[in-house]
């Protein structure tokens, strides 16, 4: 049976190296996702992610396990890429139907394709990136702390009182503010959304 | 109605909950509307493809950790290390021990058992002292001269 989030924890507390391994392991891919969606920079969200777990190691030996292990680290990765993202202005890559189309860098190597060689429908291909692209764009759009509270909800799946922990917020203050970022959302994305509205 | 919009599309709701939202729906058009348009957009959120960490991220964790200084409590640059200490403590009981136990005490003698002085004959008689001679006093030249009868 595999070990609780608490349990690793308690077990890295007490010098074993290998339970922070498996953390590393368990994480790992939660956490670049979600920092990537929030600063939209991959090299800067596998920074920060790193730096999330130099910190929960850092922390080890005053871990109390009073909240649950993903509150924590959640709480960490937040803080960071909340300051990351008020203090950095990042460069985004835009679509340019004049320029070679580049692959994102959410569907790995960013470099140039000829798309005709590699997507035999290029105009259903552009389609589903420019739809990628207003989905992405209205995420980045929304006030950082409200994009925090729909990544943690939607991609994380955390509950309520998790997410209210994070953000340093009373749940009712959570639900307005989840609210508040779909409505934006479905402002922002209208088209799509009528378009799934007919499917 | 704001606050449980989501937790109605989630499925987050207590059963109670959930059917009051339900009863409001069946005569609210306008949030019949706005569930649809919600559930959408939760929908395109689901669009977004995963990315996947760089295969040196692992590495540069352990990296990074391997080359954190080794914490050390602020006291123990005060505390002795424990083999030290338990030798110190070891060798202070000895000696408490020792001290105690293998020490043996002076057997307490009786007033009476000490010998007189006076009985001893070399105490007793005082003979020998009255035919001592004369003290030799050294003058300044260094010759040594006789107080009481002076050659020169």
């Amino acid at each position: 049976m595999a070990r609780s989030d608490v349990q690793l924890m308690l077990d890295v507390k007490a010098g074993d190296e290998q339970s922070f391994a498996l953390l590393l392991h368990r994480y790992r891919s939660p956490l670049v996702n979600f920092l990537y969606r929030m600063v939209r920079n991959r090299e800067q969200a596998e920074d920060l992610a790193q730096e999330v777990f130099l910190r929960v190691y850092r922390a080890r030996e005053e871990y109390v396990p009073s909240a649950k292990f993903t509150t924590w680290l959640f709480r960490i990765a937040t803080n960071l890429a909340l300051n990351s993202v008020r203090d950095t202005h990042y460069q985004r890559m835009e679509i340019s139907l004049d320029a070679p189309v580049t692959v994102d860098a959410e569907e790995g190597e960013e470099k140039t394709l000829d798309v005709a060689e590699k997507h035999p429908n290029i105009e259903q291909h552009l389609v589903e990136e420019t739809r990628k692209k207003m989905i992405r764009h209205a995420i980045e759009k929304l006030p950082e702390k409200q994009r925090a509270a729909v990544l943690l909800h939607k991609y994380q799946e955390l509950d309520y009182g998790e997410i209210a922990k994070i953000l340093h917020c009373s749940e009712s203050a959570l639900k307005s503010l989840l609210f508040r970022a779909y409505e934006t959302l479905r402002v922002e994305l209208a088209p799509l959304v009528a378009q799934q509205g007919k499917l | 109605m704001e606050s449980k919009i989501l937790g109605y599309i989630d499925g987050r709701l207590k059963e109670g909950e959930r059917r009051e939202i339900e009863k409001h729906l069946a005569g609210c058009a306008a949030c019949r509307l706005r569930v649809n348009e919600f559930r959408a957009v939760s929908g395109l959120l689901d669009e977004l493809p995963v990315i996947e960490p760089s295969p040196e991220f692992d590495l540069r964790v352990h990296a990074r950790v391997a080359a954190e200084p080794v914490k050390r409590d602020w006291w123990a640059a005060f505390l002795p290390a424990p083999r030290v200490a338990f030798a110190a403590a070891m060798l202070l009981l000895a000696s408490v021990w020792i001290g105690r136990y293998s020490n043996p005490s002076q057997p307490q003698i009786a007033q009476e058992d000490i010998p007189v002085l006076e009985n001893y004959d070399v105490i007793s008689n005082f003979d020998p002292l009255t035919e001592l001679p004369q003290p030799v006093e050294v003058d300044d030249a260094g010759q040594q001269q006789n107080s009481q009868n002076p050659t020169m």
